[in-house]
């Protein structure tokens, strides 16, 4: 039997990636990250800034999410987000433009601490990438 | 009758109007495919955020204490109306079509003795509303320099919305738009984002969830997004509407241009023909007259 399932991210402009032959996607949930595999049980969750790992036989790939839902059900793996980027796409410059921006949204003071303590997981997981 | 000078200008200035508006249609085409495009492609995130939604609502277990923008203030005492128009003209019905169906909508509210409050997204809605409801216009936002509704804006609005919502500023939110259709049609839409609506909508799947954190933590994640979403679902449908609305007008109006040249073109004739008649009926009877 088949170890595989279906992985479709979306974002608000358009599906942004559609695969069939996935065996495992490990997610940022905002609980922790959480790797999930063929028929696991139907969830809905939602991320923290983190990489989207997708592993299937074509190669691996890794994606960077700022934020976004996932919901598995029957093999059926939606993740829905607002910003995303490919790691394989994007060089160094982007990087610390982005790094640049999250680190100036958390040294704002004026954040609730929900917003404080996102903008701090961004700049974590920005820099884990240089 | 128009001297034979007159005629002339005419023709010349219904020509290049016609000129315009061809143009006008041409680029009005190119663009709905592309805005067309874009709002079938944004279509999936917006289904399947209501779904999740729809799921989260279903299995929430404290109906009473749900989230506010799901279950509302539990008064209905102040409306906030969000009006999206489009920044330019010319595009037949298409603005004043939103507006009559947002005015019925405004006079509706006032009958009834409620407040008003109203955004304007877009200049045209603004110009067109600031005259009746001018001291109930409290935020007029317009996207001019972004040349593709964009994600960003929308939740530009969505944030200003929910802002406005956790100060306790209105109790319910209508955003009014085009649904675009076909190019011919597009139907002016009312629809209610908080408290969210599900009546008459019936969960996909009567399946169990597990739920990382609880329904109600992600539910006050997901709803304010929510808002964004849908917003955002009405920018690109108007912008599609508004494309699609322009070119069908432009296409009548160089139709008619087309047909003003053809009896302007026979009215000239007329007159010039008119004019060697009786050019030549003057030589002959000076002629005769000899």
């Amino acid at each position: 039997m088949s170890e595989e399932f279906k992985v479709e991210i979306v974002n608000p402009e358009k599906s942004f990636l559609v695969k069939d032959d996935v065996s495992e996607v490990v997610v940022p949930a905002f609980e922790g990250e959480m790797g999930i595999l063929k028929d696991h049980i139907s969830i809905i969750s939602f991320l923290k800034p983190g990489i989207i790992k997708i592993l299937s036989k074509s190669g691996d790939e890794n994606y960077y999410v700022e934020d976004g839902i996932v919901e598995f059900k029957n093999n059926n793996l939606s993740i829905l987000t607002s910003t995303i980027f490919n790691l394989a796409d994007m060089d160094k410059s982007k990087q610390q433009d982005l790094l640049k921006q999250a680190e100036e949204e958390a040294n704002k003071t004026d954040i609730n601490d929900q917003s404080k303590y996102l903008a701090d997981q961004k700049v974590e997981v920005l820099k884990t990438l240089n | 009758m128009a001297s034979l000078d007159d005629l002339k200008k005419r023709i010349a200035s219904v020509k290049s109007t016609q000129k315009i508006t061809k143009a006008m249609k041409m680029v009005a085409a190119a663009k709905l495919r592309r805005a067309q495009e874009s709002a079938e492609k944004g279509r999936p995130y917006s289904e399947k955020m209501n779904n999740v939604i729809l799921n989260l609502s279903n299995g929430i277990s404290d109906k009473e204490n749900a989230p506010k923008l799901l279950s509302g203030t539990g008064q209905e005492k102040t409306h906030l109306c969000v009006v999206m128009t489009s920044d330019r003209g010319l595009c037949g019905g298409f603005n004043s079509n939103i507006i009559k169906k947002a005015k019925s909508y405004f006079a509706k509210i006032l009958d009834e003795g409620k407040e008003l409050k109203i955004i304007t997204v877009g200049s045209k809605g603004n110009d067109q509303l600031k005259r009746v409801y001018g001291d109930k216009i409290i935020e007029n936002i317009s996207f001019k320099e972004s040349k593709n509704a964009n994600y960003f804006d929308a939740n530009k609005v969505g944030q200003m919305v929910i802002e406005k919502f956790e100060a306790g500023e209105f109790d319910v939110c209508t955003i009014f738009y085009n649904q675009f259709k076909n190019v011919i049609t597009q139907i002016p839409q009312a629809q209610q984002i908080i408290p969210l609506n599900n009546d008459g909508q019936e969960s996909s799947s009567e399946e169990s969830y597990e739920f990382e954190p609880d329904e109600d933590e992600i539910l006050s994640n997901l709803l304010p997004k929510n808002i964004s979403t849908q917003i955002f679902k009405a920018m690109l449908e108007n912008s599609a509407s508004e494309q699609g609305s322009r070119m069908s007008a432009m296409d009548n109006a160089t139709r008619n241009a087309g047909e003003m040249v053809d009896k302007l073109t026979i009215e000239y004739n007329r007159s010039r023909q008119a004019a060697i008649t009786k050019e030549l009926i003057e030589i002959i009877s000076g002629a005769e007259s000899l």
